[in-house]
């Protein structure tokens, strides 16, 4: 595709074994990787499509270890890329062919469970899931549930402000979040946020750390909230036989001013994907199915069912079932859950997307992306956290096939820009990575994309963290310090754009 | 002192570009009534920004406005109320802690010093609810950031930024907020009689519970005698609970069942409710009787009450009360030498927390610092973020200290 990453630097690559020799210093011999075949699995992140071995791996356990080396790298000019899990959809830590990956999958203890407070302090290399797992005995439970939580690191959320089914009613990362450490990349440690008092002293940047996609900083230390568990929970489930008048239903129920835990929706294909692969029982010859789920005290939940339920009807609903039953639930979610691998078994290989537009143009959304699946002959599969106006189309394609993944790319790059057409934006959760780097255009003029980029000046300087990611054209900081700008467009020398 | 007063965001940028060349600070206004807030601006004009005032777009189906920054609070809260809807964040009324009449605050004010009221810890802050902006820099620059939809991580999260920034970033120009629906009910349940520690064991307890209250404070009983709306002159634990009218009698059981059987609970219904919430979100029973400082202090809830008591043992004279469960407090304190600042700062830092000096007359100011003084590391990199939206440093100038 016609995706390039900046130049690599020659001579930071030709320093490679001196480089080496400085981080081995400042390591234990198994904290550093440098052999071809160890590197491999690090070459690329859950963004498939892309690959690239890095100069080494390092692994290190402690923050004055992170500092070390953040401040080697600084001195030598050398750029670093920080991972956790590597199931960022959007290349978020896709390497660097002149540049180490931080990875920090040893900073892997939970520092304390504070059930008084209602909160966790932990290392960044903690999955999401181990968070809700530990308090879970006590009754309580970590929010933010992304589909990949079962791998996906705090860090790694705190890095791309992830979402998931249930942030309509707890929200998103960067709303469960109290305090953090953070190393720059000079090595100077950094607490921002407020330890777990709320709303911490000082300009907000533990908020504008989380979703920065790990150009700022590396986290190495989180203090997360946790919520009580909900007394009780209860699901219904309801297919349409438009989708417009399912969208219509969801904005009826937000309108009523409920909040459910979630409200999922599926398309036909996706309907019938999930049910090929799970036999969730879903209808299969609805043209659209939602899954709402209401939790909270018990008394509540029931009168909120009633109310969904007959809103539901009243929206035209020709199937619909409910239950306050775990088990019935978790079928209900079943096929929703497999939604990905469900499409995965129909097609050799598919394109996720992620953008989020204003919940009442959910149908034309729609219609536009079936033109679209008929321009570029390619089929798309849609599942959408319909509550918020995040949708995840799933772009079917071979890569097999000569000039497939390019035509879904392009599809892809049409849905986004439909979203910012209508008001909505180009990444509701995924983040921009290099995925969607080049549609940053659609969104932010120059002087906006300057801003944004003057603040990362304030952090990294150099430029040394994970570069290539968010931003279209990199300019240099001194640069970005003397420009002028006039009606929203830079006046700049031709800029190499990547 | 000259007074600049532009009509739009080009005639905006043109005098911020210009204060830049010149080095000439400006005191950003909107409606006025939040400049006690903070240290006193020293600047060369005035920048009157009430031109960016009124709502361009409401939409209620999608929960959203988007506005001009000096749009009247209560103008947005009737607006909103028409269509049964809110500001989760709930942004109190500073104007009377200042000696300004009620009600006169304007929604840009509250986004600047990030305020927000009781139902913050389960509702969000004040910064959780601007979904974007637009805005000038301090270089003259008017840019966007942000977007009209709540799920959004395209580029840095500026908006977070610029709330809380005091104006010293960037001049808004317009604000699009997530607004919420208003719930079919709501009541508060008031345990009497608790003494603070105690008090401050219960409110952990609710918290930890799966009650969902929607709010939590706690009242001494010389604050309680001093909130007007409410009725009950004793020390009191203030519940509130928000849902469909049917289920608000099982929630009270419920805490009945919790709270025990020895302390009986109180209902506060509807609009009584609201009043009682609206007066600690406000700060109402605390309000300036001479001359006084008042503290904000941010600890781990669980830690609250412990170090209110602490704090009031030692300071002569001393009031408070606590909300957010024990996670804010509000200190009065006589303004005479440091007005308690050694001795509150140190002790909220030994509790987990810090410490603003919300309100105090201006020879306080001048002598301690109103926000919490940050480490080198920390003061350093925020200077550079001050480099990138203002480095003549013209906007608000001496706002921070």
């Amino acid at each position: 595709m016609a995706l390039t990453m900046p130049i690599p630097d020659r001579a930071v690559i030709d320093g490679r074994a001196d480089l080496l020799a400085r981080l081995a210093r400042l390591l234990p011999q198994d904290a550093l990787i440098s052999a071809e075949s160890a590197l491999a699995p690090y070459e690329c992140d859950a963004l498939t499509a892309y690959t690239q071995r890095p100069l080494a791996v390092v692994l290190p356990r402690t923050t004055a270890e992170v500092s070390a080396i953040l401040a080697v790298c600084h001195q030598a000019g050398v750029k670093v890329v920080p991972r956790g899990a590597g199931t960022s959809l959007s290349g978020g830590a896709l390497p660097l062919a002149d540049g180490i990956v931080l990875s920090l999958a040893r900073f892997n203890r939970i520092l304390e469970i504070d059930l008084e407070n209602r909160c966790i302090t932990t290392q960044p290399g903690v999955t999401n899931l181990s968070l809700t797992k530990a308090v879970e005995a006590d009754g309580f439970f970590y929010a933010p549930d992304p589909s990949s939580q079962i791998a996906c690191t705090i860090g790694g959320n705190v890095a791309e402000n992830s979402g998931g089914v249930h942030c309509l009613k707890y929200g998103l990362t960067t709303h469960n979040l109290l305090g953090a450490e953070i190393v720059l990349i000079d090595g100077t440690v950094v607490r921002i946020g407020g330890g777990k008092a709320l709303d911490g002293p000082g300009y907000d940047l533990l908020g504008i750390v989380t979703g920065s996609e790990g150009l700022l900083g590396v986290v190495t230390e989180v203090t997360v909230r946790i919520m009580p568990k909900p007394q009780g929970v209860g699901a219904l489930l309801a297919g349409f036989p438009t989708v417009e008048a399912a969208g219509a239903a969801v904005a009826a129920i937000i309108a009523a001013g409920i909040v459910p835990g979630g409200i999922e929706m599926m398309d036909n294909l996706a309907i019938n994907a999930a049910e090929d692969f799970c036999n969730a029982g879903y209808p299969r010859d609805v043209a659209a199915l939602l899954i709402v789920e209401l939790d909270g005290p018990s008394g509540e939940v029931e009168a909120q069912m009633d109310e969904v339920a007959a809103m539901l009807v009243a929206g035209g609903a020709c199937t619909l079932k409910r239950t306050r039953d775990d088990a019935e639930r978790l079928g209900f979610w079943a096929g929703r859950k497999a939604a990905f691998p469900a499409v995965g078994r129909i097609s050799p290989d598919y394109l996720c997307m992620d953008g989020t537009i204003p919940r009442g143009r959910l149908a034309e959304i729609l219609a536009g992306i079936e033109s679209l699946s008929a321009k570029y002959d390619l089929r798309c599969a849609n599942v959408f956290h319909a509550g918020d106006g995040n949708l995840h189309p799933l772009i079917l394609y071979d890569a097999n096939v000569a000039d497939e993944l390019q035509r879904a790319e392009d599809f892809g790059a049409d849905i986004l820009r439909a979203c910012v057409a209508v008001g909505g934006v180009l990444t509701g959760e995924h983040g921009v990575g290099i995925e969607k780097r080049d549609l940053m255009g659609t969104m932010f003029d120059d002087t906006d994309l300057a801003v944004q980029q003057r603040l990362k000046c304030a952090f990294d300087g150099a430029g040394l963290l994970n570069p290539g990611k968010v931003f279209p054209v990199l300019h240099a900081c001194a640069e970005l310090g003397r420009l002028q700008v006039s009606g929203g467009k830079l006046r700049f020398p031709d800029m190499p754009r990547f | 002192m000259e007074r600049l007063s532009p009509r739009t965001p080009d005639d905006l940028a043109g005098l911020i570009g210009a204060a830049r060349t010149a080095g000439r600070g400006l005191h950003l206004v909107g409606r006025g009534t939040r400049a006690g807030l903070g240290h006193p601006v020293a600047a060369e004009a005035v920048l009157d920004l009430s031109a960016f005032s009124g709502i361009d777009v409401y939409e209620p189906a999608e929960q959203i406005v988007t506005l001009g920054p000096a749009t009247p609070l209560a103008l947005l809260r009737d607006v909103l109320a028409e269509q049964g809807q809110r500001l989760a964040f709930d942004p109190p009324d500073t104007g009377p802690l200042f000696g300004e009449g009620a009600g006169l605050g304007s929604i840009g004010g509250a986004i600047a010093a990030n305020l927000s009221g009781p139902g913050r810890p389960r509702a969000g802050a004040a910064r959780d609810h601007l979904l974007g902006v637009e805005a000038v820099t301090g270089r003259g620059e008017i840019f966007k950031a942000g977007g009209r939809v709540v799920k959004n991580v395209t580029g840095y999260d500026l908006p977070k930024l610029v709330a809380g920034s005091f104006g010293t970033l960037a001049a808004l120009t317009r604000l699009t907020l997530r607004v919420a629906g208003r719930p079919p009910a709501s009541v508060t349940a008031a345990i009497l009689d608790l003494e603070a520690a105690a008090a401050g064991r219960l409110m952990q307890r609710i918290a930890g519970s799966a009650l969902e209250p929607v709010a939590l404070a706690y009242l001494p009983a010389e604050v309680a005698l001093r909130c007007c709306h409410h009725p009950l002159a004793a020390a009191v634990v203030l519940v509130r609970f928000e849902g469909p009218a049917v289920a608000l009698p099982e929630r009270m059981a419920d805490l009945q069942a919790l709270v025990g059987a020895e302390a009986p609970i109180e209902a506060i219904e509807d609009e009584d409710s609201d009043e009682t919430w609206a007066t600690i979100r406000d700060v109402a029973g605390l309000l300036p009787d001479g001359e006084r400082a008042l503290w904000r202090i941010a600890v781990p809830p669980a830690a609250g009450c412990a170090l209110a008591l602490q704090l009031a043992a030692g300071l002569a004279g001393a009031h408070w009360f606590a909300d957010w469960g024990g996670g804010r407090l509000w200190l009065s304190v006589p303004s005479g030498g440091d007005a308690g600042a050694g001795a509150i700062r140190a002790a909220a830092r030994a509790a987990g927390g810090h410490a603003q000096l919300f309100r105090a007359p201006l020879a306080v100011k001048s002598r301690i610092p109103v926000f919490e003084p940050l480490d080198a590391g920390r003061a350093l990199l925020e200077n550079r973020l001050r480099d990138a939206f203002d480095p003549a440093r013209i906007l608000n100038p001496g706002k921070l200290g």
